[in-house]
């Protein structure tokens, strides 16, 4: 269980080197995408001009404020609350953003499942677990935004994110096949029986 | 006791701002609950974040959660109340619109087709609003419920038939918590409905999922299976966020209604571990702020 501070970009020998229960804190840049922003981008053939390769992408649709364009605050936002959303409405974008985009690291909550996961194997990424619902807490760890695109879909944007000490996140889906995830649902159901055998209901 | 439609109109904007910020006591007492007698070190850990980020929010003055929700009002209007229905309405409504734009906290609402999002927490019959009625003497309240889309996304309605009795309520409860897993943010608080029809099992559910924590169903059939459900959603292991650990769930809440004899209907309905609620109470004695 090592901790592992990252500086995105990262190389694939980088992410390789992350394993489930390891913990990852993120330095400098971190993307901020969600829904529209993906169907927008794989569904409707939109281009964005932020390069993502090696970089990590947060599940995110942030709260900010619109304020004069200035060296704080470049892109015109200032960051007001930003948190994380469930992953998993996202499962079918993980392929085409490492495989078109080359993004490394997906950090959100409630994890994803396994077209996800050969993704992480077969091209190298990881998930890193955020917890859910602790945005203000999230919101300390951003600098500042950098910049943004496809603004037209906003607050579904794609951000770009300054993060200091963005963690620790868990890596809760690693390159090697390995997902907390799935080993918790898997022990969940192994319990069923168990549990409504307490509630007196019978199980074939 | 005439009712101030401004005053309305303030009380429905400060309400969701109110909601999005102070976490009611009763989640905040839920939350230390569960975290002294979890027994898994990671989950323990995760439920102090959560009790970390609560007081991060309060020093700050910051939203608990960036899932501002779609918004809920729940009107109780009891006697010698003068207000005509529809102006009320349309007060809440342009008050939930105006804390979106002042406060200048994320509209979460789109059209469902063309996904226009407006950019003022409204839209076509947005906010919710319900209408319900008390026997006391001038008064009238509004709780404000701002839910969360990450446990919404994970609601479910059974019509199942009498012959499969009250074990397919039971057994529908823990797989629709299987189901969930980290989706929903656990710990949370299951809402579970109980007969009725489809819309009103559904609206039980919502209602059992946002009641505070320590109340227990009026019907005591309801209150006996909220107590036989609790622990045994908790034997399931999904633990916070999913990542395992026996706090699922703060409780499981149930809400009864009559049903047809042809009929068993069940559904379930979460809120997430910022279990987000605000209350506002408007007696001849004027208006208080609550929980």
């Amino acid at each position: 269980m090592a901790h592992h501070v990252l500086n995105p970009p990262i190389t694939e020998a980088q992410v390789r080197a992350l394993r489930v229960n390891d913990t990852v804190t993120l330095e400098g840049t971190l993307f901020g995408i969600r829904d529209a922003t993906q169907i927008h981008l794989f569904d409707r053939g939109r281009k964005t001009r932020l390069d993502l390769a090696g970089h990590a992408v947060i599940h995110t649709a942030p709260n900010v404020q619109k304020v004069p364009v200035s060296a704080a605050h470049p892109a015109g936002y200032a960051p007001s609350c930003i948190g994380t959303t469930t992953s998993d409405r996202m499962e079918r974008f993980t392929r085409p953003l490492m495989a078109q985009n080359g993004v490394r690291l997906i950090v959100g909550k409630g994890g994803l499942r396994d077209a996800s996961a050969a993704a992480f194997r077969e091209l190298g990424g990881a998930y890193l677990a955020i917890i859910g619902g602790a945005a203000a807490l999230e919101t300390t760890w951003i600098e500042a935004i950098e910049d943004v695109d496809l603004d037209d879909l906003h607050p579904e944007s794609l951000w770009k994110f300054r993060v200091r000490g963005f963690g620790p996140l868990v890596v809760a889906m690693d390159s090697h096949g390995g997902s907390l995830y799935a080993q918790v649902r898997s022990d969940s159901q192994g319990r069923r029986a168990k549990a409504l055998a307490s509630l007196g209901v019978k199980t074939k | 006791m005439k009712v101030d439609l401004q005053q309305i109109e303030e009380a429905a904007k400060e309400l969701y701002i109110r909601a999005l910020k102070l976490l009611p006591p009763d989640v905040k007492e839920g939350l230390d609950r569960l975290a002294a007698g979890e027994s898994d070190a990671g989950a323990k850990r995760m439920l102090g974040t959560m009790i970390q980020n609560i007081k991060v929010a309060e020093d700050q003055a910051n939203l608990l959660c960036q899932d501002t929700g779609i918004p809920i009002y729940n009107v109780r209007i009891g006697r010698g109340v003068e207000a005509h229905g529809f102006d009320l309405k349309e007060a809440i409504r342009r008050g939930c619109a105006r804390s979106t734009r002042e406060y200048s906290f994320r509209s979460s609402i789109v059209h469902p087709t063309t996904r226009v999002n407006e950019q003022t927490s409204t839209g076509r019959r947005v906010p919710i609003v319900h209408f319900e009625f008390s026997d006391r003497e001038n008064f009238l309240e509004i709780e404000m419920i701002p839910k969360g889309s990450g446990s919404e996304n994970n609601s479910w309605l059974k019509m199942a038939i009498p012959a499969e009795g009250v074990d397919a309520i039971k057994t529908f409860v823990i797989d629709c918590v299987l189901e969930a897993g980290g989706k929903t943010c656990p710990p949370t608080i299951v809402g579970v409905g109980v007969g009725g029809t489809a819309d009103l099992c559904v609206h039980l559910a919502k209602l059992a999922a946002t009641r505070p924590l320590g109340s227990h169903c009026e019907d005591p059939e309801g209150a006996k299976l909220e107590a036989a459900l609790t622990p045994a959603v908790n034997m399931l292991g999904v633990g916070p966020q999913g990542l395992g650990g026996d706090s699922t769930a703060f409780a499981v809440h149930v809400e009864t209604a009559a049903t047809h004899i042809t009929m068993n209907p069940v559904a379930v309905n979460m809120q997430c571990h910022s279990a987000r609620r605000a209350r506002a109470t408007f007696t001849s004695g004027g208006l208080e702020y609550g929980y």
